[in-house]
């Protein structure tokens, strides 16, 4: 039976001037669509999936969004005593909207697993090891040498009840440093209940869970202070488990590393 | 075969010759599906007020930075009660107890649910569990405040000591075994009181959403309320399950929770799918487009919401990422058809914007931005961006909020046939527009927060962190959905004060319970049109535009040839697989 076709020319249209569009914008910078660009190399490979997948979310969205506007403008009642042709299905239109998905599907599949093992790749001799701690409602930053003995410790101040959630890179909460362009190797624990180690500007987080060590690396490729939160929620101040990390050079590391273990505060 | 007049069935009672208590004690002794199913709908609207009130007082606390207007503890307290009576006490109940149970005997041509007196017992659990709930206010240590998923060791009794907690174990055990007992029912009685001629395939969609539905629970809450059980021993008798210190696994719980928290998700979904596809359909004056593809698209992503619970996990460093992250991109390939179906049926048709029409457009649009974030937060990489910010926040209130439209499409579309009276048009199409427009604008934001870092459940946030401006509009849109909400009861009140009568079937539609009065006689039918498609009641109203089913030359001939298989492929309707159209306007 003959069921015209749905408008075909004015679909290839649309899609293929957002998807010109999208080759555009991703010549010169990828869109950020609010998020952050990433400012270690992990965080940037991210982005680079965040980007496109959102551009073809929102590519797939649109076209969507236009057949439900088309339909309910195209097909509103007219004529009440007209009645329309009471088909109720067309074999090749739904053989192709089951087959694209599958399509897309796989092709997201793929750009998926191989950023995932791009950020979750461990570097075989990072530059710095850091062993933090989760605890309600703070956190401890222990720099470890080769040996896995402790030389430099930065940690939330016991003092409860809290002042209310102040800027996360304020003094009151802990700042630990990264060296800039250097692979730093992070092993997370938890001293209690399950906590989000979260830094926005990275794109990342990753929980702290009681009798679970979680590892991962970060090679940071921006110099600043970004700041970090408790993404997972721990009880009651939940909302002031704040913390910030400092990217610096890294001679500068290295400086701010040795004033702090001659500080003392070294167990 | 032309249509005949509606056949008379026998029954041995009629509303005239009802026997028996009257008033209060006849609500408490009901077994009536409809009764129940009704006190089922009005409690757990109840939940939904009282809990929006709490997200209002959320909505409150966030407008400001450094905002007091709540202490951290209350603050806690609301977004766990928030999240647990709309999930637990509201999106599901009133879908599997309140709707399914009035509306699918009715649409199967049932005299009542299986087993009516279990069907009183789910809803008295309910409404005691609920109750239960509810009274953690009441103890001096407050009501839940360790988030809607209770997390472990956060949940143990070290961390959140006190009566509210463990109300919350109990509730949730008595609900959960409620919500066992009614899709016990739900899957018994669709499998065996079908009225003759209802094959499988010619049960409407909401029929078809419910039997799934109550597959899923039977396979997700069982395991839920397993859970609970091993939770309440962890805190009461010494028992270390979750504990790390006598060797148990914390994160055994977020397995357990999830195994059942994935499938709740569609389990909340699915019915109101169901809904829409009826509502557009009717509203279309179209057959679904199609049928088969809905129903076996239902039934895979029911199937794909068993294996995909670890992407709320994927943060956790202790999950299998690839297989878990395309399990949940699968599921999109069925929804997309979905979607299609959706869109299919409108395609061509005679499209009428009433209000449960506007509710099912809107939920249509609302869902699928949901979808797009939920593909997104699908993949690993980006969840871990966004894991556990405003951003997931975001994504399942598109989801949730779009899934409250198609219950208020159900409710606008049925609530003529429940109780005889009509609602009123402007008042509807006022609800529905402040809805749509506070949905997004109280949501959308969210999305953008969520990005610049704002993780969710803190109670309070810095001027310095940026995320006042987006804050206050999320805040604003809560104001608007508080009025539509409003409006909503004022309809009903309308209503009931000055009623429009509705008639048997005042939208023209097409599945079994229009076929019966407003509302209908104690065991629902009194006559039943013959069922020989899937519109029994369309095609005795517009006998010249009926879809007439003949078997199928080449799958029945397949079957004819196997035998005695053909009765079993008959029952299910698969012999029905090619139509004939008696008519088409456009040659």
């Amino acid at each position: 039976m003959g069921v015209p076709g749905v408008g075909k020319p004015r679909w290839i249209a649309r899609f293929s001037l957002l998807s010109m569009l999208a080759v555009v914008l991703g010549g010169c910078s990828l869109p950020t669509f609010g998020a952050f660009r990433g400012a270690t190399t992990q965080g940037q490979a991210e982005f680079k999936l965040w980007s496109w997948m959102t551009i073809a979310g929102l590519v797939v969205a649109v076209i969507v969004w236009g057949l439900i506007l088309w339909a309910v403008i195209a097909y509103r009642r007219r004529d009440p005593d007209k009645m329309p042709r009471q088909f109720h299905s067309n074999l090749p239109v739904e053989i192709i909207y089951t087959t694209i998905p599958l399509i897309i599907v796989a092709f997201i599949f793929f750009y998926t697993v191989t950023t995932e093992n791009k950020i979750d790749a461990l570097a075989p001799n990072p530059a710095v090891t850091i062993k933090v701690t989760g605890f309600q409602w703070g956190w401890s930053f222990s720099y470890r040498n080769s040996a896995g003995k402790q030389i430099a410790l930065v940690e939330t101040a016991q003092r409860r009840p809290p002042v209310l959630a102040g800027n996360p890179t304020s003094p009151e909460y802990p700042q630990f440093v990264l060296p800039l362009g250097e692979t730093t190797r992070i092993v997370l624990q938890s001293a209690d209940v399950v906590h989000g180690f979260y830094i926005p500007a990275f794109n990342f987080s990753r929980y702290a869970l009681p009798g679970v060590t979680n590892t991962f690396d970060f090679t940071p490729v921006h110099t600043g202070v970004f700041p970090g939160h408790c993404s997972q929620y721990c009880g009651l101040y939940h909302a002031e488990m704040l913390f910030s990390v400092r990217v610096v050079k890294p001679g500068a590391f290295q400086t701010w590393l040795n004033a702090e273990s001659a500080s003392g505060v070294v167990a | 075969m032309t249509p005949a007049a509606y056949r008379p069935v026998v029954l041995d009672e009629s509303p005239e010759h009802e026997h028996g208590p009257s008033g209060l004690l006849k609500w408490i002794t009901s077994t009536d599906h409809k009764v129940i199913g009704k006190s089922y709908m009005i409690t757990s609207l109840v939940f939904f007020l009282l809990a929006g009130l709490m997200a209002m007082l959320i909505r409150a606390q966030l407008a400001n930075p450094d905002s007091t207007l709540l202490s951290q503890h209350t603050y806690n307290e609301m977004f766990t009660m928030h999240g647990s009576l709309m999930i637990y006490l509201f999106v599901g109940p009133v879908a599997f107890g309140g709707l399914a149970n009035y509306i699918v005997p009715l649409q199967i041509g049932a005299p009542d649910m299986a087993f009516p007196r279990l069907n009183a017992l789910s809803y008295w659990l309910y409404l005691g569990g609920g109750s239960l709930m509810m009274t953690g206010f009441l103890t001096t240590g407050s009501a839940a405040d360790f988030g809607w998923v209770a997390y472990a060791p956060l949940s143990n009794s070290i961390n959140t000591p006190g009566a509210g907690p463990d109300l919350w174990i109990v509730a949730l055990l008595l609900t959960g075994f409620s919500a066992i007992f009614t899709s016990v029912n739900l899957v018994s009685t669709i499998y065996y009181l079908r009225a003759p001629g209802m094959t499988m395939f010619r049960m409407p969609i909401f029929t078809w959403n419910m039997l799934v539905t109550g597959i899923l629970i039977l396979i997700a809450f069982p395991v839920f309320t397993s859970a609970l059980v091993l939770l309440w021993c962890d805190r009461h008798l010494g028992t270390h399950i979750f504990e790390v210190s006598g060797g148990g696994v914390p994160v055994l719980w977020q397995d357990l929770f999830w195994f059942f928290g994935h499938p709740e998700v569609y389990i909340l979904a699915l019915p109101f799918f169901g809904i829409v596809t009826d509502v557009i359909a009717v509203f279309s004056r179209k057959p679904i487009f199609g049928y088969r593809g809905m129903v076996f698209a239902t039934i895979s992503i029911a199937a794909l919401s068993t294996s995909v619970w670890a992407h709320h996990m994927f943060t956790t460093g202790v999950v299998l990422l690839p297989f878990f992250s395309l399990m949940s991109y699968l599921i999109a390939v069925p929804t997309g058809i979905k979607f299609f179906n959706w869109i299919g049926t409108m395609w061509r048709g005679s499209v009428k914007f009433d209000t449960p029409m506007l509710f099912a457009v809107g939920f249509l649009v609302t869902f699928l931005m949901g979808g797009v974030s939920g593909i997104l937060l699908a993949s690993p990489p980006i969840d871990f961006a966004t894991h556990d910010t405003y951003f997931v926040v975001a994504h399942f209130h598109s989801v949730v909020m779009s899934l409250v439209m198609a219950a208020f499409a159900g409710f606008f579309y049925w609530y003529p046939k429940m109780t005889g009276r009509m609602l009123r048009e402007g008042l509807g199409k006022a609800t529905f527009w402040l809805m749509f427009v506070g949905t997004n604008v109280t949501f959308l934001p969210m999305y953008l927060v969520g990005l610049k870092g704002m993780p969710r459940r803190i109670a309070e946030y810095a001027a310095t962190d940026g995320f006042t401006t987006l804050n206050r509009i999320s805040s604003a849109g809560s104001v608007l959905l508080f009025f539509s909400v409003s409006i909503f009861l004022v309809n009903a009140l309308v209503s009931w004060w000055k009623p429009i009568p509705a008639g048997d079937n005042p939208w023209d539609a097409s599945s079994l319970e229009w076929a019966t009065t407003s509302p209908p006689p104690q065991h629902n039918f009194l006559k039943i049109p013959p069922i020989r498609s899937q519109r029994p009641v369309w095609d005795h109203n517009h006998p010249e535009d009926r879809i007439i089913e003949r078997e199928g030359p080449r799958l029945g001939a397949l079957v004819a040839s196997a035998g005695g298989g053909t009765v079993l492929l008959d029952e299910v309707g698969l012999v029905g697989a090619d139509t004939i159209e008696t008519r088409d306007p456009d040659r």
